[in-house]
């Protein structure tokens, strides 16, 4: 079972759901990115979601671009962010590893690299922004050849039939995004979410994850009650942008801490 | 003969081109789609695209033999396709009125647009103001300031200009802000792409509406010298002005289709915009897959080009398809190459060309000298350079 799966089971069971910070790899600098992903499961992370610095992050608002931007100053790509996940394997076996990102990166390289040189580091799912699953077929093969899971959003915009579609080439879970825009954006409607999400259900047995405009304990504990797994990205970003060397591990876990008791109290 | 039929349903233009977008706009190119293949053939949507052609912009715009530069530079003959004659001055209009178009007809009231020179942000900021449709252009800062008589006609036909502050500060980062715009707006938002690249349907509607360039050329040419030109000369940035004129040129044998890439300083110095010359890698960027210059971790690296329109690291992914399939031929030139032949044209024929239509004069004129004198260049003169007096004179260190 893959590891994945596994949590997913695990919480289910306890009658909790996942709590997934992102982080862009290398943000603020690389030589933090492995203690800031130990500090996120430290203090309750389910699963990680590791941002694939790109130059032309098309999909993200302005708090992510400068993540990438940050991260991408100190040079780190695809390379270094897989050899970041390979180290933090040393020492956590058991905590999924998302990558995701955008297609060039992964086009760059070729999807068998690509799934070849994921496996050997050990991930376990990515997302890929700008892959619907027209597109990306080979692709999705190529993970699933090697036990990664291929993990798709789906929009306020996505119809049923799409639903349909994605939901057969997915594994993992879906993710579904909570509004129309990039990330970072804040008109998160929790009752529209809901009934996506309900929707959603009735025609995949996957968990269902929300991410997009999720910023504070409020937002984290009203989306933990409707669905399988909450998504934090770009007020996990916020923090990590606005700490300096000293206070950064604590300061993400403070924020962590706050997250997580949102989640668990839902 | 088979004729080319190109892209396939999805898109594609063999491995190039596609859909390559977040999930959030599936939904909105589907819908785009849907509605192009519904307008694409109707009569009264043509029809009234052509009565603005005809009327607004003032095609057809001529062809114009440039005897004294064919003279000058010794070999073929020159002529200009005379797309700097049409209002706003380049091509870019031809294909703003038809997204427009469509636009209104899917009852969006807002139009978004991309624009590098500014001559695509002026294009759509003129049909936004005769159509009544809100205009937001989203142009890098780099440009905002190089193009900056750009900026105060945008805003005089009354668009929102927003300056683009992230990454290169250029075409490919206003293109980045247009996308999250319309992911936002996309209920009542149409994006007008100006060029042939984007997600598909837009490289091939893109495409179709500039192919009025080559279809008229076909016809003038006839009526000019009875026969087609032995070369079709266009410069390519994303490659629409290029694509408008090749396209009706494709299955005509015996035809050299020309695309003349930005070289920047130099091809070798790395400081260029010229994805398929310098043989860049293949990827996904904008929504297709194309060529692209790019670093080995696959992003994007910065280009360089004198003129803000052909300053983009990717290539609409027909031309990738073309250069492959061996259907037309792509070359660089360099910015102090398009310079000489700016000054060149204003001197000998009286026409100031845009720097980036300078590229492709620049190689025409280098194609010219190793032609005989009665074999023909047609030459895509994209647009004016009234824009770019601003730049010309700062390199030449006067000030305005
Ligand atoms: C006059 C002119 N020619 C050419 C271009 C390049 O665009 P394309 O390659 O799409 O024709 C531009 C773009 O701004 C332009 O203004």
């Amino acid at each position: 079972m893959s590891r994945i799966k596994t949590v997913f089971a695990t919480l289910k069971q306890q009658g909790k759901t996942a709590l997934i910070p992102y982080i862009t790899a290398g943000d603020p600098h690389p030589k933090f990115t492995v203690s800031l992903m130990h500090t996120l499961v430290e203090h309750g992370a389910d699963m990680i979601e590791l941002g694939v610095p790109f130059s032309d992050p098309m999909a993200d608002g302005p708090v992510i671009q400068r993540a990438s931007e940050r991260a991408l100053s100190h040079k780190v790509g695809l390379t270094a962010v897989l050899e970041m996940v390979r180290t933090f394997r040393q020492t956590d076996q058991l905590t999924p590893i998302i990558l995701m990102g955008y297609a060039n990166p992964i086009e760059a390289v070729g999807p068998v690299v690509f799934a070849d040189n994921a496996k050997a580091a050990d991930v376990d799912g990515v997302i890929t922004v700008d892959y619907p699953p027209e597109e990306c077929g080979s692709f999705v093969n190529e993970l699933r050849a090697r036990d990664i899971d291929p993990v798709f959003l789906l929009s306020p915009t996505t119809d049923a039939k799409r639903v349909e579609l994605i939901v057969n080439q997915a594994s993992g879970f879906v993710y579904y995004v909570s509004l129309k825009g990039v990330t970072g954006a804040v008109n998160l409607d929790i009752v529209e979410v809901a009934g996506r999400v309900a929707s959603i259900r009735e025609q995949t047995n996957l968990p269902v994850g929300v991410g997009f405009g999720i910023r504070d304990a409020a937002t984290a504990k009203a989306t933990a009650a409707i669905a399988d797994a909450v998504v934090v990205g770009s007020r996990m970003v916020l923090a990590i942008e606005g700490s300096n060397e000293s206070n950064l591990l604590s300061n993400v876990a403070n924020l962590m801490t706050e997250l997580k008791t949102a989640v668990d109290a839902a | 003969m088979q004729l080319y039929d190109m892209p396939d349903a999805r898109g594609h233009f063999g491995q190039y081109g596609g859909t390559f977008v977040a999930e959030t706009l599936v939904e909105a190119l589907e819908e785009l789609r849907v509605m192009y293949e519904k307008y694409r053939y109707d009569p009264v949507f043509l029809a009234e695209y052509a009565y603005d052609l005809k009327h607004f912009v003032g095609r057809p715009s001529p062809i114009y033999h440039a005897k004294r530069l064919s003279d000058k530079v010794g070999g073929a003959q020159i002529y200009l396709k005379r797309e700097d004659l049409n209002h706003t001055g380049a091509h870019k209009i031809n294909n703003t009125i038809g997204q427009a178009l469509l636009a209104k007809r899917m009852g969006k009231p807002r139009v978004i647009a991309e624009t590098g020179a500014g001559q695509h942000g002026v294009a759509t900021a003129t049909i936004a103001a005769r159509l009544g449709l809100e205009c937001v252009v989203y142009m890098g800062s780099e440009d905002v300031k190089r193009q900056a008589p750009n900026v105060f006609r945008m805003k005089l036909l009354g668009a929102t200009v927003v300056p683009v502050e992230s990454g290169s500060k250029t075409l490919k980062d206003a293109l980045n802000e247009a996308m999250r715009d319309w992911v936002t707006n996309v209920h009542n938002t149409f994006y007008i792409i100006g060029t042939v690249a984007g997600p598909h349907p837009y490289p091939m509607m893109v495409r179709d509406f500039q192919a009025v360039i080559g279809v008229e050329s076909k016809q003038q040419m006839m009526e000019m010298i009875g026969r087609q030109p032995d070369a079709v000369v266009a410069c390519v940035g994303g490659g629409s002005n290029a694509m408008g004129i090749f396209y009706p040129y494709i299955d005509v044998p015996n035809v050299r289709l020309i695309g003349v890439e930005a070289a920047g300083l130099g091809l070798e110095t790395g400081k260029h915009a010229a994805p398929l010359t310098s043989n860049s890698a293949v990827g996904v960027l904008h929504g297709n897959r194309t060529y692209l210059m790019q670093d080995a971790d696959g992003n994007i690296i910065e280009t360089h080009s004198v003129s803000a329109g052909l300053d983009y690291p990717g290539v609409g992914p027909e031309h990738a398809w073309l250069k492959d399939i061996n259907r037309a031929e792509y070359v660089a030139v360099t910015d102090d190459e398009a310079m000489a032949a700016f000054h060149n044209l204003c001197r000998t024929e009286g026409i100031i060309p845009a720097l980036e239509t300078s590229h492709g004069l620049a190689y025409a004129e280098k194609l010219a000298k190793t032609l005989n004198k009665d074999q023909v260049i047609l030459v895509n003169l994209s647009g004016r350079g009234d824009k770019d007096i601003n730049t010309v004179a700062k390199l030449a260190n006067i000030s305005l």
